[in-house]
C-alpha cells in the first residue's frame, strides 16, 4: 500500500497561514502558489482548511477551491466552518474531492451518516483534532482546538467509522506547529481502532519523523504543513507572494523557523523510498519520465 | 464530448481535465446529446446498483449501448467501468451494460502480517501484461506515452473481471490480488483509477483520447 503525503494548506481569507498549537497565525502568502508548487514537486493529494470558517461561521474557500481544481489534478479535500449538507454540496460543486468534517460532526453525527450516503463514504473526511489530558486520555477539539468537546478520541474514531466516513484526518494539537514529531501513541490507537485510512498531523519536522509515524504507528497517510511551508519560503520566498493582512514580520527575523527545520517533498518520499517504504515519488508528477 | 451526468459523483475534475487537453465536454444526462457527441465518458464514484437504477430511470442505458456499438470513443472510469461488465456481485447481484462480458467482484484485505485496506485510497501502479505476441499493448489505446508501471489514484471497493482475459491492458497489485486497472475492447476504452486526478501523468489519457478524436476528424 502507498503512502500519501499530502501538504495541507491552512487559509484565512486570501492567505495560507501556519501557527503553532493552531494559534497564533502567521501569514505565509498565497495559497495558490503553494498549491502549485507542491502538485509539481510530487504531492499526493492537497488539503485546505479554512482555519477561521468554524470560528465565524462561514465558509470563504469557495474562490480558492476553484481556482485551484481548475489547474490541480490531484485529490482536493477541504475542510472548516462546513455545516450542513448544502455547505458540502456547494464545496464539491467548485470542484473538491473529498470534505473534512470535525466541528458540526461532533455537533450532530447523523451528519457523516447523511454526507456519506448522499455523496459517498470516500468523500468524507471526519478531523479530529486530539489533546492529551492531564490524566492521560485523549479528548476530541473543535474549532482548531479551542474548544473542548468531551468527546474521548479513540471511541470518537470507532464511531465516525460506523457513521460512515471514510477517512480520519488525527491531528494533534499539542504536536501541531512544534517540529518535534507526530504523537505516535495517538497516532497507532486510533490506526489500531479503525479499519478505515488515518492520515496523521501535527507535528512533523524531518523526513525521519514520517517515516517513523508510518513504521511505528501504523499511519496510512501523513499530512504536512509547517515543515514543507517553511522549506518553500527558505528557497523561493519572494516579497510579491504577501498581502498586507496579517503578521509577515517573523519571516524575516528567521528565528522562529529553528523549532521546524523543513523538507521539501522529494527529500521526504526519497527518504521512505529508501527505507522500504512504497510511495509515488516526487519525479513522477511530471509528465515526462 | 459528453461526460455522463447520472447523479453519482463529482464530474467537475473530469471535465477540468477534458478544458486541460483542449476537449470541448458537455456534463449531461440526455440522450440527444449523447448521441450527437463524438465520445462518451462515463464516470462515476459510489454504488453499482443505484448507478445502474439511475441510468434505467434516465433512460441512459440505451443510448450508451448504441454509443457502444456506433464506434465512437466510450471511456469508463472507476464505476464508470465496472458499469460496462455483465454484472456486478456489490450488496448482492446486479445486471449491469453488458457492453463487456464478465463481472465486478470485491477486492480483499487479505491476511496478516501484511493486510490492506478496503477500499483501496490511493496512488497504485498499472503495469502491462506479461510481454505476449503482438508488441506494446498500449500503443495506440488511451494509455499511450504513459510509462509501465504507472502510478494512478484509485478509490474503490470492488474490481472488474472480463471473462476475456487479453481486453486487460493494464493490471495492478494490492495485496493478495492482481486486478485488471485498464481495458480495451474495440471503441471501448475503461480504467479503473482517476486519470483526472493523477497528476500530468494521468492527464495524458485525456490528452491521448483528444488524439485520437483529432485523427478522427
Amino acid at each position: 500500500m502507498n503512502i500519501r503525503v499530502i501538504p495541507r494548506l491552512d487559509i484565512k481569507g486570501p492567505n495560507l497561514v501556519k501557527g503553532i498549537h493552531l494559534e497564533g497565525l502567521r501569514v505565509l502568502g498565497k495559497p495558490r502558489r503553494f498549491a502549485r508548487f507542491y502538485y509539481e514537486n510530487g504531492a499526493d493529494e492537497l488539503i485546505y482548511m479554512d482555519v477561521v470558517a468554524s470560528l465565524y461561521g462561514r465558509n470563504s474557500l469557495t474562490h480558492i477551491v476553484e481556482e485551484t481544481s481548475k489547474e490541480i489534478f490531484i485529490p482536493l479535500t477541504v475542510g472548516g466552518g462546513l455545516r450542513t449538507l448544502d455547505d458540502i454540496h456547494s464545496v464539491l460543486q467548485a470542484g473538491a474531492d473529498k470534505v473534512s468534517l470535525n466541528t458540526a460532526a461532533i455537533g450532530r453525527p447523523e451528519l457523516v451518516t447523511e454526507a456519506s450516503r448522499r455523496f459517498g463514504s470516500s468523500t468524507i473526511v471526519v478531523s479530529i483534532e486530539a489533546k492529551k489530558q492531564p490524566d492521560g486520555t485523549y479528548q476530541a477539539f473543535t474549532d482548531n482546538g479551542r474548544v473542548r468537546t468531551g468527546v474521548e478520541v479513540f471511541g470518537w474514531a470507532r464511531r465516525v467509522e460506523a457513521l460512515g466516513a471514510g477517512e480520519i484526518l488525527l491531528t494533534s494539537i499539542d504536536n501541531e506547529g512544534t517540529g518535534r514529531g507526530f504523537d505516535l501513541e495517538l497516532t497507532r490507537r486510533v490506526a489500531g481502532s479503525v479499519s478505515i485510512p488515518v492520515i496523521a498531523c501535527g507535528g512533523a519536522g524531518s523526513p525521519e519523523h514520517v517515516l517513523e509515524v508510518i513504521e511505528k504507528a501504523g499511519a496510512d497517510a501523513v499530512s504536512l504543513a509547517s515543515c514543507l511551508h517553511y522549506k518553500y519560503i527558505q528557497e523561493f520566498y519572494t516579497d510579491d507572494d504577501f498581502s498586507t493582512e496579517g503578521n509577515v514580520a517573523f519571516l524575516r527575523s528567521g528565528k522562529e523557523f529553528t523549532k521546524v527545520k523543513g523538507a521539501s517533498l522529494a527529500e521526504i518520499k526519497a527518504h521512505l523510498v529508501r527505507s522500504g517504504v512504497p510511495c509515488r515519488e516526487a519525479r513522477e508528477a511530471h509528465a515526462d519520465e | 464530448m459528453a461526460v455522463v451526468d447520472y447523479g453519482v459523483g463529482n464530474l467537475f475534475s473530469v471535465q477540468n481535465a477534458c478544458r486541460h487537453a483542449g476537449l470541448d465536454s458537455v456534463v449531461t444526462a440526455s440522450r440527444t446529446e449523447i448521441h450527437a457527441s463524438d465520445a462518451i465518458i462515463l464516470p462515476g464514484v459510489g454504488a453499482f446498483g443505484d448507478a445502474m437504477a439511475q441510468l434505467r430511470r434516465l433512460d441512459l442505458t440505451g443510448a450508451l449501448r448504441d454509443a457502444a456499438l456506433s464506434g465512437k470513443p466510450l471511456v469508463g472510469i472507476c464505476l464508470g467501468m465496472q458499469l460496462l461488465m455483465t454484472e456486478s456481485l456489490e450488496f448482492g447481484r446486479h445486471e449491469g451494460l453488458g457492453l463487456v462480458p464478465g463481472r465486478v467482484v470485491r477486492l480483499e484485505g487479505g491476511a496478516a502480517p501484511r493486510p490492506v485496506k478496503v477500499p483501496q485510497v490511493g496512488w497504485n501502479r498499472m503495469e502491462k501484461p506479461a510481454p505476449g505476441t503482438g508488441g506494446d499493448p498500449w500503443a495506440g489505446t488511451l494509455l499511450q506515452r504513459l510509462p509501465d508501471g504507472v502510478h494512478m489514484y484509485f478509490v474503490h471497493s470492488y474490481f472488474v473481471q472480463p471473462e476475456d482475459e487479453t481486453v486487460a491492458i493494464a493490471w495492478t497489485r494490492y495485496g493478495p490480488q492482481r486486478f485488471c486497472s485498464a481495458l480495451q475492447r474495440g471503441n471501448i476504452f475503461a480504467c479503473q483509477g482517476h486519470p483526472e486526478r493523477s497528476g500530468p501523468r494521468g492527464l495524458l489519457v485525456y490528452h491521448n483520447l483528444a488524439s485520437t478524436l483529432r485523427a478522427g476528424h
